[in-house]
């Protein structure tokens, strides 16, 4: 099964084209890194994914051949967006209800277990949380829905390296205790090395590269995840048009 | 390599139950209870402020209704009483007439606005619960509160000028006016009905301008020009004026129109020329045909000195009214055309949700 199977998928805004003629497949059980300079369409692409926004072009499908943003869809997918919006005048109590009131499925006990080992108190306003707090309560009321596929746009861009740490140890954690499959948008290439076995490399709105990491390293020859990625991005010519 | 050992599960989640609709009540109440509250306090002041003046209205009138003879001095004191009484009460209760803009507006543009502006639809619109079921819930249910809590403050209004607008005041020389002008739109059916489509203008805004307070503004705005518009043009013609050549109309009539014939034929409108004025003369000087003038029997008030004058020179004065009977029916013409239009602009609201490119 394909957790996310695009063909000629593009998406405009005015004149611009955010992304173009993107076709791939991301096999489940994999951590993926979407990975591409800003504006490269990485947002634009998720967004896609999980059903905010509709295509200008081609086709999305989620899971297994649901139309993305479909109900089926939004029900095994879990996204945890840019800067985490929270509500940030309710308490974290107030937003686990919300969440748990939203779903079909939602695992309050683990949310409930997750938040306290975190240190983050019900009672607390959202607003008033750490960054790394507020990101760790976004992740923990997604993984609490049980997802079959998490997506996290720039999860740790706005964080402190403990709090990217710490981050990325939840998601590891989630996907080898309950097989989540996880695709996530990040510029920090750092970051993904250690996590991440599938990679889309994505520059001006077009796939450049899609693969395992494993099997893309052997291929091109590189040593690391940002390598392989700094090389191929420089191969673009800046202002290329293609 | 796309081959996985997971389970396929093809049908398990095809034909999905959708969450429960009862659910978005606690959420919608966890998002809105500031602004909830914040409606519940200002109409509860402003319901003892109502209450304490309507208590004193109400001594007074049983003061004047209890005296007799109703014409004697001291009873026209009592009503002179009652007059000030009012007058106090009624000229604060104009400034209700913003109360249905303020909630509407305030609790209406922060639905979707607040969730564009800050970013939270990307959390709100990727849950279980589809985005357009999530919309119509919070919207009808948001509707449905402040339709409830405006009505019961309009019950309160209504009995506070329960007796300005009792049916003989005028004898009892209270000043009288018709219902269907005097705080017509503060009524049981129109004050929830104005509320609830300021309500919906406030959603739409909010969708359409993606931020919190020019979505207000702009409410607030679209409102205003609703009202004035209802007020100064729709409302006299929600039903066919009645038509009339009897000079006596009813004291509680709103008057429409008013103009003049001759042998049949239509003469003039509003004020005389003054080619026939010069014909007349008020008040006492010697009338040019016999019969007119010199009457003293009834009240002055009810005697239009032009009629008195013109028509030996074969004029007749018309009118046309809406008499005072016909509250109801424009209190629900009022209050339909006010809850389609909610209706139409919500329908449209939700359609933008369901259909918005994040």
């Amino acid at each position: 099964m394909n957790v996310v199977e695009a063909s000629g998928l593009g998406k405009r805004y005015g004149r611009t084209w955010a992304l173009r003629e993107c076709t791939l497949e991301i096999p489940a059980g994999r951590v993926a890194a979407l990975v591409g300079p800003n504006g490269a369409g990485k947002t634009t692409l998720l967004n896609l994914a999980v059903g905010l926004s509709a295509p200008s072009a081609g086709a999305v499908t989620v899971l297994g051949g649901r139309r993305a943003g479909s109900p089926a869809a939004l029900d095994g997918i879990a996204f945890v967006a840019q800067d985490t919006p929270l509500y940030k005048t309710l308490s974290v109590a107030d937003m686990i209800y919300i969440a748990r009131s939203l779903n079909r499925r939602f695992d309050q006990p683990y949310a409930r277990a997750r938040l306290e080992e975190l240190g983050i108190p019900p009672k607390r306003k959202a607003g008033k949380l750490s960054g790394g707090q507020q990101s760790q309560l976004a992740l923990t009321l997604a993984l609490a829905r049980r997802p079959r596929l998490l997506v996290l746009d720039e999860p740790v861009a706005m964080l402190d390296p403990v709090a990217r740490h710490d981050f990325m140890a939840t998601v590891l954690a989630a996907v080898s205790d309950y097989g989540v499959s996880v695709l996530l948008s990040s510029h920090v290439l750092t970051e993904l090395e250690r996590v991440a076995n599938y990679l889309i490399l994505l520059s001006r709105g077009q796939v450049r590269l899609a693969g395992e990491v494993d099997d893309l390293l052997a291929i091109h020859g590189q040593a690391s995840l940002e390598e392989l990625a700094m090389t191929y991005l420089r191969e673009i010519p800046a202002g290329a048009a293609q | 390599m796309t081959a996985q050992t997971m389970p396929a599960q093809p049908k398990e989640t095809l034909n999905l139950r959708p969450v429960p609709w009862r659910r978005m009540l606690g959420v919608t109440w966890r998002q809105h209870r500031i602004a909830l509250v914040g409606v519940a306090a200002l109409l509860v002041v402003l319901a003892v402020w109502l209450w304490i003046a309507g208590t004193s209205v109400h001594h007074a009138y049983a003061a004047v209704l209890a005296c007799h003879p109703a014409g004697s001095a001291a009873c026209q004191d009592l009503a002179s009483t009652f007059n000030g009484t009012w007058n106090s009460v009624s000229y604060w209760t104009i400034f209700l007439q913003l109360v249905p803009a303020l909630i509407g507006a305030f609790v209406g543009a922060p639905v979707l606005a607040r969730e564009l502006e800050t970013g939270t639809f990307r959390f709100a619109w990727t849950q279980g619960f589809e985005r357009w079921r999530w919309a119509l819930a919070k919207l009808v249910a948001l509707a449905v509160v402040l339709a409830a809590a405006t009505f019961a403050f309009s019950a309160l209004v209504s009995w506070c000028y329960q007796p300005f607008l009792g049916a003989n005041n005028q004898d009892l020389g209270i000043y009288g006016n018709s219902p269907l002008v005097t705080v017509f739109s503060l009524r049981e059916v129109t004050f929830p009905a104005w509320t609830v489509a300021t309500f919906a203008i406030g959603a739409l805004a909010g969708m359409l301008i993606r931020r919190v307070v020019p979505a207000i503004v702009a409410a607030l705005a679209v409102y205003a020009g609703l009202a004035v518009a209802a007020a100064a043009f729709l409302r006299e013609h929600y039903l066919t004026p009645l038509v009339t050549s009897d000079s006596n109309v009813p004291g509680t009539a709103w008057i429409i129109g008013q103009w003049w014939t001759k042998n049949g034929r239509f003469a003039f409108a509003g004020n005389p020329p003054d080619s026939l004025l010069s014909q007349c003369s008020f008040p006492q000087g010697p009338g040019g045909k016999g019969g007119v003038g010199g009457g003293v029997a009834g009240p002055p008030s009810s005697v239009n000195p032009f009629a008195q004058c013109l028509a030996p020179h074969g004029y007749a004065e018309w009118n046309s009214f809406q008499p005072a009977s016909r509250f109801w029916p424009f209190q629900w013409i009022e209050g339909g055309w006010l809850l389609l239009l909610a209706a139409l602009l919500i329908a449209l609201t939700i359609w933008l949700v369901h259909r918005r490119a994040a």
